[in-house]
C-alpha cells in the first residue's frame, strides 16, 4: 500500500480525537474516509501532514508513505514530502487561496520550492492547468475573481505539477454545488486513472463518496467502525452505526450504490 | 496617538471571572507585572507624605547648601538647583500625572460616551454631524492641538487637564460610536424595539453595558499617553508651574544642568516612563485577557 | 473606484475645512495682543492701531475668518508676527528638515518592528514574545524628551560616538557648503555630488531619529504581532504549510503579507504624530526643523504661525489618512463596496 496509515493516535490534551488502528490507500485507488462532522476526519489529514501541532495536537502512530515512516522525520524532511509527495486539498476553495496573491504566483512559488527552475514552474503549471481544463490565463487573477470549482481545480493542479503520489482531499466538494462537484469529482477519476494517483477523499457526504470511491471506511469519534470496497459497505454495512449513516441518506437507502 | 481602537475586541467581549480570570493571570505574567506595578503607583502616590524624607521640599522649600548634591544616603536622589530632594519630589509627583490622567479620561468618557451612544444608537444624520465634528478633532494629533491652544491659555495645571481633554474626547466617542453602532444593529436589539421597550430602556440596559468593556481597556492604554502627553507639556513650560513637583518641569528644570548633574533629570523621566508603561502594561494584558481568540492561541 | 475615491476627498476637503475655522476660533482665544507684539515693546498706541489695520485685525471675526479661508487657498498663510516673513515659506523652510527626521524614524522604526513582530507571532506566550511584547511597550510609554536628554548624554557626549547636535559639521559650511535644491539635505546633498555633506548629516540624524523611532517601533511591533496572530488560523496558511513552505516563509512571507494593509495604515497615521513628537527633540538637538519655529512662534505668541503650523500638521495627518483610504480600497475590493 502506498499510503499506510496505522494505530494512528491524535490527542488535545487529554482529548483523544483520532484513534486509527489502520487505514491505507494504495496507487491508482480512491479511497473514502466518510464520517459525520467533527468525527476527526480533519485532523487526520493535518497529522498525516506532519502539521497537527500547529493546532495544538500531539500525534502518535505510524505513517507510511512507500514503506518509509514519516512520523519521526523532523520538519525540514517532512516539507519535502508536502506538497510534492503527498498534496493536499481543503474544503472552501476561496479561503484556501491567500487573497492578496494572484493564484499562479502562489503555484510557481510551491514549484520552484520543491526545486523547479522559472522556466520549468512556468511550463509544469501551464501543462498542469490545461490537465485539468482551465486556461493557463487564470493564473493571473486573484482567487476572487476565480469560482470555487476553478479554484479547486488549481489546487489539483498543483498536485499535478508536482507528480505528488498521493491527494488528501478533505471535502474538496462540499463547497461547491452539484454540477460543479460532478466536474471535480471527474478530475479525481482522471488522477487515479492517468496519474496512478492514491487519493484519500474525506468528506460528510456519504452519496458522493459511494459515487466516487473504490473503498470505504467509516469513521465514528475518531475510530474506523466500518470498512471495506464500497459496494460492500454500501449494500451490506456490518456496523449499527454504519448502517444507521446509510438509512439517513435518502439515495443510497432506496438501493445498491450507482 | 491613542492605540487603534480596531486591534480592540469586537462588542461582547468579557472580562472572565473565577477560574477563567485565575488561569488568564497565570498565562500572562505581563499583566500581573502591570497590575502590581500600577497599584504600586496608586499606593505610592497615596502615602507620599509618609514616605517622602523632606515633604517641604514638594512644595516651596529651598536649601541653599544643599544644592545640586549627588545621591547619597540622605538624598536617595540628590538634590536639585534649589537644594529640594528629589526623592521626595519624585515621590510627590506621583499625585500629579496620574491624578491629572484620571480626570482628563474622566472628562473625555463623560462627554464621548453619551455622543458616541446617540451617534451609534440613532444613526442618520445625527450620526454624520457628531463624527464629523470628532474628525474634525481628530485630525489633530494630541499634542499638537494641546500645544495650540495651551499656548493661548495661561499655562497651569487646569489648563493642561482642559487642552488634553479636548484632544481626547473624540477617540472616545468614535470607540463608543462603534460599538454602539454594532450592538444596535443585533437582532435581539431589533425584537425589543418591536416588543415595545423604550428607547432609553434599550440604551441602558443593553446599548451602554454592551459597549463598555472595550472602553475600560482602552482607558487603562489611555493613561500612560495622557501622563506622557502631560509631562510634554510641562517640560515646554505650558503645564504646572515650579515649585510643584511635576516630573516634566522637574526635567525641563534640569536640563540645564544636565551635563553635571545628571540625576536632576533621570529619576523624574524614569519616573515618567515606569508609569505610563505600567499602565499600558495593565491594559495590554486586559485587553488580552478579554479577546475571545485568546483560548485558541495558546 | 472612483465614486470612492471621490466620496473620500469630498470628505477630507470637508474635515479640512473644519479644520480651519478651529484653527481660527483657537487663534481668537488669544488673550494676548498680536497687534501688540508685531509692532514691538516701544510702539505707540498709534503704531499699534496701525499694526492692528495692516493686520486685518480691526474687522469684524467672520469677515477675518472669510479672508483667512480666502488667503489659505490661494496660498497666502498670513505673515509671521515674529520672523515678518510670510508663515508659508517660514513653513517651507523649516519643514523639510522635520519630514526628513520623521522619515528616517519611521525608516528605522519598520526595519526593527517587522523582524521582531514575525518573531513575537511565531513563538507566542514564550520568553521571547513577553521580552518583544515588554519592550515594544516600554517603546509606547517612552518620554522622549527625555530618552533624547539621555541619549544625547550618553552616546554624544560620554562616549564620544555620535555629534551632539546640529545637522551636521559646522566645519562643512566653509569646506563643503550644501546647495540647497529641493530643501531636502538628505537629497539635495548626493544630488549635488556633496558626499562629505551626506555622511554628516545621516550621522547628525541618527540620534534624533532613533529617540522619535521608539514610539513608532513600539506601536508597529505590537501591531505586527496581532495582525499576523490573527492570520495565522486562517486556511490559506495551512494551505501553504501543506504545500510545503517553512514556518519562516509562512510568517516572513504569506502572513506579513496580509499584515502590511493594516500596517500601511498605521505608518501614515503615526506619521502626523510623529512629526508633533519631533518638536520636543529638535530643540534639544538644535535639528533646524518645524519645532523650533513652533516653539518661538509660541513664546511670542504668533498666532499666524500657530496658525499655520497647526494647519500643515493637520493637512498631513488629512492626507495621510486620504492616501491610506484609496491605497487600502485600491488593493481590497470589499472595502469600496462597502
Amino acid at each position: 500500500m502506498r499510503l499506510a496509515i496505522t494505530n494512528l493516535e491524535v490527542s488535545f490534551g487529554d482529548r483523544r480525537v483520532v484513534d486509527l488502528a489502520e487505514l491505507a490507500v494504495g496507487e491508482a485507488e480512491i479511497v473514502g474516509l466518510a464520517g459525520e462532522s467533527g468525527s476527526g476526519k480533519s485532523m487526520t489529514t493535518l497529522a498525516v501532514l506532519g502539521l497537527a501541532h500547529t493546532v495544538g495536537a500531539r500525534v502518535s502512530g505510524s505513517v507510511r508513505l512507500d514503506g518509509a515512516e514519516l512520523t519521526g522525520l523532523s520538519q525540514r524532511e517532512l516539507r519535502e514530502v508536502r506538497g510534492r509527495r503527498i498534496a493536499a486539498i481543503f474544503q472552501s476553495p476561496a479561503l484556501t487561496f491567500s487573497p492578496v496573491y494572484r493564484v499562479g504566483s502562489i503555484v510557481h512559488r510551491a514549484l520552484r520550492l520543491h526545486g523547479m527552475t522559472r522556466a520549468e514552474a512556468a511550463a509544469a503549471a501551464e501543462r498542469a492547468m490545461r490537465q485539468v481544463l482551465l486556461p493557463p490565463g487564470l493564473l493571473d487573477r486573484y482567487p476572487s475573481q476565480l469560482s470555487g470549482g476553478q479554484l479547486q481545480r488549481v489546487a489539483i493542479a498543483l498536485a499535478l505539477a508536482l507528480h505528488a503520489e498521493v491527494l488528501l482531499a478533505d471535502e474538496p466538494t462540499s463547497a461547491l454545488d452539484v454540477t460543479v462537484q460532478a466536474e471535480v469529482l471527474e478530475l479525481l477519476r482522471e488522477l487515479r486513472d492517468r496519474e496512478r494517483m492514491s487519493v484519500l477523499f474525506i468528506s460528510h457526504d456519504l452519496a458522493v463518496v459511494a459515487e466516487l470511491c473504490d473503498r470505504v471506511a467509516i469513521m465514528q469519534h475518531g475510530s474506523i467502525v466500518e470498512h471495506g470496497p464500497t459496494s460492500q459497505v454500501i449494500t451490506a454495512p456490518a456496523s449499527p452505526y454504519a448502517a444507521e449513516l446509510l438509512a439517513s441518506v435518502p439515495r443510497l437507502a432506496a438501493g445498491a450504490g450507482q | 496617538m491613542i492605540e487603534a481602537p480596531s486591534t480592540l475586541p469586537t462588542a461582547g467581549a468579557r472580562l472572565p471571572r473565577g477560574q477563567s480570570l485565575r488561569r488568564g493571570l497565570a498565562d500572562n505574567p505581563l499583566l500581573l507585572a502591570g497590575g502590581l506595578l500600577s497599584a504600586l503607583i496608586v499606593v505610592i502616590a497615596l502615602l507620599a507624605p509618609l514616605l517622602a524624607p523632606f515633604p517641604g521640599d514638594a512644595g516651596s522649600a529651598t536649601h541653599p547648601f544643599l544644592v545640586l548634591r549627588p545621591p547619597s544616603a540622605q538624598h536617595w536622589f540628590g538634590t536639585d538647583n534649589v537644594g529640594r530632594d528629589v526623592y521626595s519630589r519624585v515621590l510627590y509627583g506621583a499625585r500629579i500625572s496620574p491624578l491629572i490622567a484620571v480626570i482628563v479620561l474622566a472628562i473625555s468618557c463623560a462627554v464621548g460616551i453619551p455622543l458616541g451612544v446617540t451617534a451609534g444608537y440613532f444613526g442618520g444624520w445625527l450620526d454624520e454631524a457628531i463624527m464629523r465634528v470628532t474628525d474634525i478633532f481628530l485630525a489633530f494629533p494630541p499634542l499638537l492641538l494641546a500645544l495650540a491652544l495651551a499656548a493661548v491659555l495661561p499655562a497651569s495645571i487646569t489648563t493642561v487637564i482642559i487642552v488634553i481633554a479636548l484632544t481626547w474626547w473624540p477617540w472616545y466617542t468614535r470607540l463608543i460610536r462603534g460599538q454602539a453602532a454594532s450592538v444596535a444593529g443585533r437582532p435581539y436589539i431589533d425584537s425589543c424595539r418591536a416588543l415595545g421597550v423604550s428607547r432609553w430602556r434599550i440604551i441602558f440596559r443593553h446599548i451602554l453595558p454592551n459597549s463598555i468593556t472595550p472602553l475600560i481597556v482602552q482607558v487603562s492604554l489611555d493613561v500612560g499617553g495622557v501622563i506622557l502627553t502631560v509631562s510634554a507639556l510641562s517640560f515646554l513650560g505650558l503645564g504646572a508651574q515650579d515649585p510643584t513637583p511635576d516630573w516634566g518641569l522637574m526635567v525641563a528644570e534640569g536640563q540645564d544642568y544636565f551635563l553635571t548633574s545628571w540625576w536632576v533629570v533621570t529619576f523624574p523621566g524614569i519616573a515618567i516612563l515606569v508609569t505610563a508603561f505600567a499602565f499600558t502594561l495593565l491594559g495590554d494584558g486586559l485587553r488580552d485577557l478579554m479577546d475571545p481568540k485568546r483560548i485558541f492561541l495558546r | 473606484m472612483i465614486v470612492y475615491v471621490a466620496r473620500r476627498v469630498a470628505l477630507a476637503v470637508l474635515v479640512v475645512a473644519g479644520v480651519i475655522v478651529l484653527t481660527f476660533v483657537i487663534a481668537h482665544l488669544v488673550p494676548g495682543d498680536p497687534a501688540a507684539t508685531w509692532a514691538g515693546p516701544h510702539a505707540s498706541a498709534a503704531q499699534i492701531a496701525a499694526a492692528r489695520r495692516y493686520l486685518g485685525l480691526d474687522r469684524p471675526a467672520g469677515v477675518q475668518l472669510l479672508s483667512y479661508f480666502g488667503g489659505i487657498l490661494s496660498g497666502n498663510w498670513g505673515v509671521s508676527i515674529h520672523t515678518h516673513q510670510p508663515v508659508l515659506s517660514d513653513l517651507a523652510g523649516a519643514a523639510p528638515a522635520s519630514l526628513e527626521l520623521v522619515t528616517a524614524a519611521l525608516i528605522i522604526a519598520l526595519v526593527v518592528a517587522v523582524p521582531l513582530g514575525l518573531v513575537s507571532a511565531r513563538w507566542p506566550g514564550r520568553a521571547s514574545d513577553q521580552a518583544i511584547r515588554a519592550g515594544s511597550i516600554l517603546g509606547v510609554s517612552m518620554p522622549i524628551f527625555w530618552l533624547a536628554l539621555i541619549l544625547q548624554l550618553v552616546f554624544a557626549q560620554r562616549l564620544r560616538l555620535l555629534p551632539v547636535t546640529g545637522e551636521f559639521s559646522p566645519s562643512l559650511l566653509f569646506t563643503h557648503p550644501l546647495t540647497r535644491v529641493t530643501g531636502f539635505g538628505l537629497i539635495d546633498a548626493p544630488l549635488t555630488g556633496n558626499w562629505p555633506m551626506f555622511g554628516s548629516i545621516l550621522s547628525h540624524l541618527l540620534l534624533p531619529a532613533i529617540v522619535v523611532a521608539a514610539y513608532p517601533a513600539g506601536l508597529l511591533t505590537r501591531m505586527i504581532r496581532a495582525q499576523v496572530l490573527d492570520t495565522v488560523g486562517d486556511a490559506h496558511i495551512q494551505m501553504v504549510r501543506a504545500m510545503g513552505f517553512g514556518e519562516g516563509a509562512v510568517f516572513g512571507r504569506f502572513a506579513m503579507k496580509l499584515a502590511w494593509n493594516p500596517v500601511a495604515a498605521a505608518v501614515a497615521l503615526v506619521f502626523a504624530y510623529s512629526l508633533v513628537n519631533t518638536f520636543l527633540v529638535e530643540a534639544i538637538f538644535d535639528w533646524p526643523g518645524l519645532g523650533a519655529y513652533t516653539t518661538a512662534s509660541i513664546t511670542s505668541l504668533d498666532t499666524p504661525a500657530i496658525l499655520g503650523v497647526t494647519l500643515f500638521i493637520a493637512l498631513v495627518y488629512v492626507v495621510a489618512n486620504l492616501a491610506v483610504d484609496i491605497f487600502q480600497a485600491a488593493i481590497d475590493p470589499r472595502i469600496r463596496l462597502k
